[in-house]
């Protein structure tokens, strides 16, 4: 799984806290739920050292 | 057989089998549904996803080979649809790294009924129909997430559709757990380097999982030739040591198993709005088929009609247009949601 510009998305006018990131060419949203299989990888990545997510702006 | 067998057959059947209700434990075991289209290319390499057929994975680790999957017409009576392999780049150099094949996971919460890990366990049978453009050798295997476990056998195709089927002993060791991750791996291997298979096979034998015991050595390379095919349909995992016939389905209900894990529209969707300032935003709410596994991942095709997707539960998620939209208020897009394992 290929994932890129990973950036928190928070507070907006939806009030909730997501991903936003590109995954295998595709611009996804992703939860910040555990049991999601992307959000499960991006953590994994992240803890590889091999992806960081950027703030929220 | 004889009229003994039978009986004997029959009753073994009805002590250790589950004869009414649903049998089948695999979902789409007919290959009847395939929301995100019905063919590949190109996979391979590094592929680890969903492509073609529903709760069917890819499963490739390095490898320079190359197929399309797609979903195709059997010619199978009663069985209009398979998951078809056709190896379009081959690749005779196996690095020891290198492991190609498919698979679907199952979660735990419906595995329960299997009683892993205690001293009632149960076999569990695995059968299904495959075919190839000449004879192969492959393994299957069972692969216990919770507990780091498997169990694996190989099997032949021919240039015939044959059912195999495997009986899987129970396994008293490492209980399953009873939640929506995976538990259950079953994975058909059809390229494997020596990481994979360098080790020692073992036929229907439960145990920890070793990565160099889990593929039989002696099997055929399905990237060995272009001329390569694998076909399968009829896919059914069951409780109890006999394979019954098929479980047919409905188009629909296997489509909302499927729905569980993935969901896309067919058409640019119109959504429901609850918030609107036209000169600022719009909000929408699309509330999904059915309650997904988790709460899904959001993707879309067209930017311009939705600036935000968040899914804050497994039924529904919504949509943030953005300041641009003055001229048109409402959000619309055309998404997929993925809540696979």
């Amino acid at each position: 799984m290929i994932i890129k510009d990973a950036q928190y998305k928070e507070k907006n006018i939806i009030n909730k806290k997501y991903i936003i990131a590109t995954i295998d060419g595709k611009v996804s949203s992703v939860p910040l739920d555990p049991d999601n299989r992307h959000y499960a990888e991006i953590l994994k990545q992240v803890a590889e050292g091999t992806l960081t997510i950027k703030d929220a702006e | 057989m004889s009229k003994a067998a039978e009986l004997a057959k029959m009753g073994e059947v009805l002590t250790n089998s589950q004869i009414g209700g649903r049998r089948n434990i695999i979902i789409n075991g007919a290959m009847q549904v395939a929301q995100r289209g019905t063919s590949a290319s190109g996979l391979g390499g590094t592929n680890n996803d969903y492509q073609t057929v529903d709760r069917f994975k890819i499963i490739a680790v390095g490898t320079a080979g190359r197929v399309t999957m797609s979903q195709a017409d059997s010619g199978l009576n009663g069985f209009k649809k398979c998951l078809k392999l056709q190896v379009t780049t081959a690749d005779t150099s196996i690095a020891s790294g290198e492991l190609f094949g498919i698979s679907q996971a199952i979660e735990g919460q419906d595995l329960q009924q299997l009683k892993k890990g205690t001293s009632d366990a149960e076999k569990v049978t695995l059968s299904y129909y495959v075919k190839g453009n000449a004879a192969a050798n492959y393994t299957v295997e069972i692969s216990d997430a919770d507990n780091t476990r498997h169990n694996t056998q190989s099997f032949s195709v021919t240039t015939d559709w044959t059912r195999v089927v495997h009986t899987f002993a129970a396994d008293t060791t490492g209980a399953l757990d009873n939640d929506n991750a995976t538990s259950f791996q079953i994975a058909w291997w059809l390229h494997a380097g020596s990481d994979f298979n360098g080790g020692t096979f073992t036929e229907n034998t439960w145990a920890s999982r070793t990565n160099a015991n889990r593929v039989d050595s002696n099997d055929t390379s399905f990237f060995d030739s272009t001329s390569r095919t694998f076909e399968i349909t009829g896919v059914q995992l069951e409780v109890g040591s006999q394979a019954t016939a098929f479980e047919h389905r409905s188009f629909g209900e296997e489509e909302q198993l499927c729905q569980r894990y993935y969901f896309q529209t067919l058409a640019v969707y119109y959504m429901n709005t609850y918030g609107n300032n036209p000169s600022t935003y719009s909000l929408g709410l699309y509330v999904l088929p059915t309650g997904m596994r988790a709460n899904p991942t959001v993707t879309h095709s067209d930017t311009s009609q939705g600036t935000s997707f968040s899914s804050s539960a497994n039924d529904r998620f919504s949509v943030l247009l953005g300041a641009n939209n003055s001229s048109d208020s409402a959000p619309r897009a055309n998404f997929q949601a993925d809540a696979e394992l």
